[in-house]
């Protein structure tokens, strides 16, 4: 295994992560390496602590013990706005979009200037910030939707503006969980192109059940089962280790 | 402060004060049992629970003028009647209450604190209307009355113990329908996933009917206790109100042990400094201290660390 | 920048334009001053209001202690009005001269430390807005960082109003006790009891007001103010899109407290007193129904609102002193159940499309409804 050694390409180093609640172990004791320009997906069965790995990178939740080293920055120490300006942008499950705000103005929330409280007050709405929110909606397929208010949106145009959100962030990380669940095979097919597109020049974690969507992006699998990593490597690799066989298959 | 007094004095203030503060403790529990069901178990902010309280209190009044005036030789014992009438006025009403009002307003807790403080202004009004601006107390029973001297400096109220040994019954009986029963299960069930329990057959309706009864009868027990320590007007229940959250927010909503820990702590610090200081002084002192303790602890004394 | 973004759409315009002429023309031409004396003291709850649309109905943050901070600037200005009414001349026959009456009577024999700073008009001034900024940033930042919020926020407000009302009842010799601190006479020398001043201290009281309107919205424009939407809504989205979510309740909850000390203040001037009686929980929670009836989501609506409850109360409290609790309440629960945007939101969603129907039958019978929705910054719901 890798650990003892750290190349200094690794974006992200995950060591000896644990938490637990209330005795139980979510995640146990997990290591985990994602380099620059990677794609990396995670799988595994319910329960097995994905979402809570992806939690715990982004600071939604505190870890027991471990670190997380980010550019060689320790994540586990710092808050979740923190987090997100050191580069790690977070796509939850259920789309969370703002129903109260136009598409623009939420694409214009995540532009990433004027975060703190008198940068929002001097925020001016120029024209980098028009033609950035524009090209993102572009990208996304939203743009002549752009004055829509977000809660007439579709579930499937919500998922894509919050990763349109992700995107005007222009995080060197981007953690996405499930991103097509829930579409419909058109928008699937859509998001899919549009992920293509957005993962140049960035690292991408993906939590995914859909294994064709998997094949078709990821670098490298990480299979998780009970906090921990089962098996890891090329999706050919992962798919025939017996280990995993069992897991999927065994019960 | 604590200068003047021996240490053996000491002792005996403390002993006596935290007897006294029996009451008030019982008064607290009983409360905060009922708006910790109704808050911890529905997410609702009930506001008007010391106008339940209180309703409780007028029912004790005048269960005692009726048994003074017809049934004289049944006085003595009066007590455990009103007790009964006060539980199911309180939870009448709060049934009543939960069906024209708060089942519109589930979704929104910060919007049911308004509905019930509207709620509690209305009813303030209706006992002043009803029964007078004047506060009226009540007489208690021969046996009720004087103290049991435990040692030559400590003395211990007997309607203290009396109201104790109730509250203390009370709260087991709550637990086990809460944590034990069918229905206490229903309860939880509803709380967690409403459209789950639904769909297993809960009538969810009833049951949120129910609990919301259950907490504003107790609150109802609660005002007769109260009846022995202060005197019944129409609004000696909002002076409660908001020591009373406390006492549900410093124990940690979902918590009974918790809440009578809480309970316990304040009832007892008020009373223990309120020898040593004015009234008020101990008030905001304890209040204080509260409020500081929630600052650095939201969660409350007791609270589990749970995975959201 | 206020012109290029469009400070008021229409419906403000029309809601900015018809209350200034209400305030600055129609009720001062139209009531003896007695009467615009108790609209001027109404209106001191109006920045209350204003302040809670920001908190509460911007930012879903529900304060029940704004007493504490409209007692806090009350207070402040009060202290200073006691001092110059109570000079040495002024208090010859006390045991103590020099020192407010009610400490005289309390046997305090010099002035406490805290009243000191306050024989300036300066520093009593900066005071009003400093004090109660400290002690909503205090209150915020302690429990917005430890993300206290929603219910038990409102708790803790609320046990903290309780708290400084239990304070200056119980130490009356240093805070007047009970009763408060009256028998004020003079700001800086002018005597503020005349009609004539009354008169300036509504018009003085109005220009204040609207500055509040006018810095509210600004807020409402900028960025921050989209963020208070956000947030109240996505809170977690908020903050992983890179913002504090605590630094911004705690700037739009001292926004609301500094707003709130300006309207107290301005109360202490106007009706020439301050007392426990306007910081507790009963005050505190009546505010705060001023906001709902109005409309939590208008600035507009939150002024109307004030007024409205207030005028009801005078009126129904003076021939019906029973019935008055009965209508509180009912308003209470009714503005919750029916209408939870209130006025601003009964305008917005059956006045205005008649007026613009009716407006578009008259210019142009093929015009186009215009769109209505976004009127307050918020589509209807």
């Amino acid at each position: 295994m890798r650990i003892g050694h750290q190349p200094k390409n690794f974006l992200l180093a995950v060591e000896a992560l644990t938490v637990s609640f209330d005795g139980f172990k979510a995640v146990n004791n997990l290591s985990l390496y994602v380099e620059e320009n990677e794609i990396r997906v995670i799988i595994g069965p319910n329960g097995a602590g994905k979402t809570t790995v992806l939690d715990l990178i982004c600071g939604k939740t505190k870890a027991t013990s471990g670190s997380i080293q980010f550019r060689g920055k320790e994540l586990t120490k710092l808050k979740e706005n923190q987090i997100v300006q050191a580069g790690v942008g977070r796509k939850f499950q259920t789309p969370s979009v703002f129903e109260d705000l136009t598409v623009f103005e939420n694409l214009e929330i995540s532009y990433p200037r004027g975060r703190s409280v008198f940068g929002s007050l001097t925020f001016q709405r120029d024209k980098a910030v028009k033609e950035r929110v524009e090209e993102v909606a572009e990208m996304i397929f939203l743009k002549d939707r752009l004055d829509t208010y977000a809660d007439q949106l579709s579930h499937g145009q919500k998922q894509w503006l919050e990763i349109g959100m992700l995107l005007i962030q222009d995080p060197d990380l981007l953690m996405l969980d499930e991103p097509v669940a829930g579409m419909s095979v058109n928008e699937r097919t859509k998001t899919a192109e549009l992920l293509n597109r957005i993962i140049k020049d960035r690292s991408v974690l993906v939590i995914e059940h859909d294994m064709k969507f998997v094949e078709d992006i990821a670098h490298k699998v990480t299979v998780l089962h009970q906090g921990q990593i089962l098996s890891e490597g090329s999706m050919d690799h992962v798919k025939t280790d017996p280990k995993v066989i069992e897991v999927y298959l065994g019960h | 402060m604590f200068g003047d007094y021996s240490l053996s004095d000491l002792g005996a203030i403390f002993a006596m004060q935290g007897f006294a503060g029996l009451i008030l403790f019982s008064v607290y529990v009983l409360m905060a049992l009922g708006l910790a069901i109704i808050f911890g178990q529905m997410g609702v902010i009930n506001m008007a629970h010391g106008e339940f309280m209180i309703l409780g209190a007028y029912v004790t009044w005048m269960t005692s003028n009726v048994f003074q005036k017809y049934a004289p030789w049944l006085f003595p014992e009066y007590f455990f009647a009103a007790m009964i009438l006060a539980f199911i006025a309180s939870g009448a009403l709060g049934m009543l209450v939960e069906w024209a009002l708060i089942r519109h307003l589930y979704k929104r807790p910060l919007d049911t604190l308004l509905a019930t403080w509207g709620l509690s202004l209305i009813l303030q009004q209706a006992y002043r209307s009803i029964f007078g601006a004047r506060e009226v107390g009540v007489e208690l029973p021969a046996w009720m009355m004087g103290s049991w001297q435990a040692t030559d400096s400590i003395q211990i109220p007997i309607n203290g113990m009396f109201v104790m040994g109730l509250t203390v019954l009370i709260t087991i009986a709550v637990a086990y329908v809460l944590f034990w029963s069918s229905w206490g299960k229903q309860v939880r069930a509803v709380v967690q996933n409403r459209v789950m329990a639904g769909a297993v057959g809960i009538n969810t309706e009833k049951v949120d009917r129910y609990t919301f009864g259950l907490g504003c009868g107790i609150a109802g027990v609660a005002g007769s206790a109260f009846t022995m320590i202060g005197s019944t007007g129409p609004t000696a229940g909002q002076l409660y109100i908001v020591d009373t959250f406390l006492v549900v927010v410093f124990g940690g909503a979902a918590s009974l042990l918790g809440t009578i820990a809480s309970a316990f702590t304040i009832s007892q610090t008020d009373s223990t400094l309120e020898f040593f200081m004015s009234g008020s002084m101990a008030k905001v002192i304890t209040l204080l201290a509260i409020v500081a303790i929630l600052m650095m602890r939201p969660q409350g004394l007791f609270a589990l660390k749970v995975r959201k | 920048m206020i012109i290029n973004s469009r400070f008021f759409n229409r419906s403000e315009l029309i809601g900015f334009l018809t209350l200034a002429l209400l305030l600055f023309v129609i009720l001062p031409l139209s009531l003896d001053v007695f009467r615009l004396n108790l609209v001027a003291k109404y209106l001191t709850y109006a920045f209350v209001a204003i302040g809670l649309v920001m908190c509460w109905g911007y930012g879903g943050i529900l304060s029940l202690g704004q007493g504490v901070f409209f007692g806090l600037g009350g207070y402040c200005m009060a202290m200073y009005l006691k001092l110059e009414a109570s000079s040495v001349a002024n208090t010859k026959i006390q045991s103590t001269p020099g020192i407010p009456d009610f400490m005289d009577w309390n046997q305090l024999t010099q002035l406490p430390f805290f009243w000191k700073p306050f024989h300036s008009l300066p520093i009593t001034l900066a005071a009003i807005i400093l004090v109660p900024a400290f002690f909503s940033f205090v209150i915020g930042a302690a429990m917005f960082k430890r993300r206290v919020g929603g219910v038990y926020f409102a708790i803790i407000t609320q046990a903290i109003a309780a708290i400084l009302t239990i304070l200056i009842v119980g130490q009356q010799g240093y805070t007047g006790g009970i009763n408060g601190i009256t028998d004020l006479r003079t700001l800086h020398g002018w005597d503020i009891r005349t009609d004539h001043a009354k008169f300036i201290l509504y018009f003085v009281e109005v220009i204040l007001l609207f500055a509040c309107i006018v810095a509210a919205q600004f807020i409402r424009l900028t960025k921050l103010g989209r963020i208070l939407v956000a947030m109240r809504e996505q809170e977690d989205r908020v903050r992983f899109s890179g913002y504090s979510v605590a630094n911004f309740k705690i700037f739009a909850f001292c926004a609301a407290a500094v707003f709130a000390a300006i309207g107290g203040a301005l109360f202490t001037l106007e009706v020439g007193f301050m007392s426990p009686s306007f910081v507790g929980i009963v005050p505190s929670i009546e505010m705060v129904i001023y906001t709902a009836v109005g409309g939590r989501l208008s600035i507009f609506g939150a002024v109307y609102g004030t007024l409205l409850v207030n005028f009801a109360k005078t009126a129904l409290s003076e021939s019906f002193p029973q019935l008055w609790l009965f209508g509180l309440g009912a308003l209470f629960i009714g503005v919750v159940l029916a209408f939870p945007n209130g006025l601003a939101g009964i305008w917005q969603d059956y006045i205005q499309p008649r007026i613009d129907r009716l407006m578009a039958a008259r210019k142009n019978p093929t015009f186009k409804l215009p769109d209505n929705s976004v009127a307050n910054g918020a589509p209807a719901e």
